[in-house]
């Protein structure tokens, strides 16, 4: 396993990661000797039982959480992260357009140059309508658009999907998904998507990766080979979708 | 255009807005005019009860002497200025202690216990401290409005969703950043309803320190009203307190609705 590493088409690689929550009520083991590379340019997604340690996984990888054990390397220099998360984080009190330049004025990168481009994604994406309006005037999913636009601004290298869905009801749910997966395959970023919604991992992902219970490490690998795949919505009628459903479901196995 | 019923439902509303108004009024009228005769016919004791007359022309005599404005205008000022600094130094303290959690756990337990002491029980030991003078008055009502202001607001900063606060650490936001960007802005809903409970705070705080030490103010006319046994001056400064008291609270919520325009 170890010797993936030196794959130089690799843009993640973690080691043995472990860790445990602290608090004064004793110490929950979240991860133990997880390991798991990411390609540059694939789409990834994470599937496991809630509470397994899926975003303990991304917090580490965000440095919002710090690792217990292991190693996680980026093989690239200078390598950027971006944080999508399943809340609305829109900040109520921006305009759509401040909401999409936060990152960049955080980062300090907030140039004429940069704004057009955060314009012109707003634009290509439907939202040049909204661009002076507040978030509250946006439909959940238009929400999502912009949450995913103000994450793209950054130019991160690797985006972090943490359950970005989940809050959508069913139908805008399924739509948004399609749009977002559209826009990352254009824009080519490399892709970590947390779920615990099966069909949405094998509709987006090339590749989906279980995760055990509680503490969590890597049960089993699927790469999603599908011949009629397309885009997300339609990928739910390939003939091999049910095949995968029922593979990663019985993986998963949850006991009622 | 709105439908029928919709414009009958509009026209029973406003019909009854108008009845409520009214009700209210009449019950005024009723107590003043019903004040005024019980007093007129001495079915009451005037000497100790005043009536709207007298409090009138204590009023207008009082403005005569030139004396209404000046009592008037020192109560505002004093309040002001205790509101002012009640909610700069609040909102001052409230985020040292978002920033520094140990001064927080560390404080705690004062603040709860300066909080449930009633202040008046300060007022002595402020008077001999800084003297019988203004700067007492406003010490005194500074620390009503303060401790209260350091809590409501401390309480806001820690109810920012730390959602917002994870999503500017991964942006690699400074403690900084993430103060003015997210924490300051999510609590602006609360220090702006802190302030109409402050604006409170502070004229009770005011005229319970001229209760103690001023010669000049609404609180001192009402003191020394009652030290002279002239209950028409006491329900005189009662009355211009009221009435103060309302503006100054209509202002409030004046400013807070200009300042809340949007969400
Ligand atoms: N800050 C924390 N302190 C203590 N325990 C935590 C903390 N965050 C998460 N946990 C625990 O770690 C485990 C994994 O949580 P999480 O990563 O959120 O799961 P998932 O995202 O897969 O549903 C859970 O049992 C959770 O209770
Ligand atoms: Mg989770």
């Amino acid at each position: 396993m170890m010797n993936t590493s030196k794959n130089s088409n690799n843009i993640l690689v973690i080691e043995n990661l472990t860790k445990i929550y602290h608090s004064k009520d004793g110490e929950t083991l979240a991860i133990k000797d997880l390991n798991l590379n990411i390609k540059e340019g694939e789409f990834v997604a994470i599937v496991g039982p809630s509470g397994c340690g899926k975003s303990t996984l991304l917090s580490i990888l965000c440095n919002l959480e710090n690792k217990s054990a292991g190693n996680i390397a980026f093989p690239k220099k200078d390598l950027k992260l971006g944080y999508m998360l399943q809340e609305d984080t829109l900040f109520p009190w921006l305009t759509i357009l401040d909401n999409s330049l936060l990152g960049l004025k955080v980062q300090k990168k907030l140039t004429k140059e940069n704004e057009d481009k955060v314009i012109k994604l707003l634009e290509d994406y439907g939202l040049k309508d909204f661009i002076k309006k507040y978030p509250k005037n946006l439909s959940g999913g238009m929400r999502q658009r912009v949450a995913l636009i103000r994450t793209l601004a950054t130019d991160p290298d690797i985006l972090l999907l943490d359950e970005a869905f989940s809050a959508l009801d069913y139908q805008t749910r399924l739509a948004v998904s399609d749009d977002v997966w559209k826009i990352i395959k254009k824009e080519g970023k490399t892709t970590i998507m947390i779920t615990h919604d099966i069909a949405e991992a094998l509709t987006m992902a090339d590749r989906v990766i279980v995760l055990t219970s509680r503490p969590s490490k890597v049960k089993k690998i699927y790469d999603i080979e599908m011949d009629d795949k397309t885009t997300p919505i339609n990928n739910r009628k390939c003939k091999d979708f049910n095949k995968y459903y029922d593979m990663i479901w019985k993986d998963i196995d949850i006991h009622v | 255009m709105y439908s029928n019923e919709h414009k009958e439902y509009l026209k029973k509303r406003k019909k009854r807005k108008f009845l409520i108004i009214l009700t209210q009024l009449l019950i005024l009228i009723i107590f003043i005019v019903g004040w005024e005769l019980l007093a007129k016919y001495e079915i009451i004791n005037t000497f100790i009860s005043s009536s709207p007359s007298k409090i009138i022309s204590t009023i207008i005599s009082l403005y005569k002497q030139g004396n209404l404005f000046k009592h008037i205008w020192i109560t505002i000022y004093e309040t002001l200025i205790s509101f002012g600094l009640g909610t700069l130094i609040g909102i001052v303290i409230a985020t040292i202690l978002w920033w520094n959690n140990f001064i927080y756990k560390v404080v705690d337990p004062y603040l709860t216990v300066i909080n449930s002491l009633p202040k008046v029980a300060l007022g002595p030991i402020i008077i001999i401290f800084f003297g019988a003078n203004m700067n007492s008055i406003i010490i005194m009502a500074l620390l009503i409005s303060v401790i209260v202001t350091i809590i409501t607001v401390y309480n806001g900063f820690n109810e920012t969703d730390q959602n917002k606060i994870n999503l500017l650490k991964s942006f690699k936001a400074s403690k900084w950043q993430i103060y003015k960007m997210v924490i300051l802005p999510s609590s602006y809903p609360t220090i702006i309803s802190s302030l109409k409970i402050n604006i409170s705070m502070s004229l009770i705080g005011i005229i319970m320190g001229e209760f103690l030490v001023s010669k000049e103010g609404i609180g001192y006319l009402i003191m020394y009203g009652s030290q002279v046994f002239n209950l028409n001056l006491v329900m005189s400064g009662i009355i211009i307190l009221m009435l103060v008291s309302i503006i100054m609270y209509k202002v409030v919520s004046y400013i807070e609705k200009i300042l809340i325009k949007h969400d």
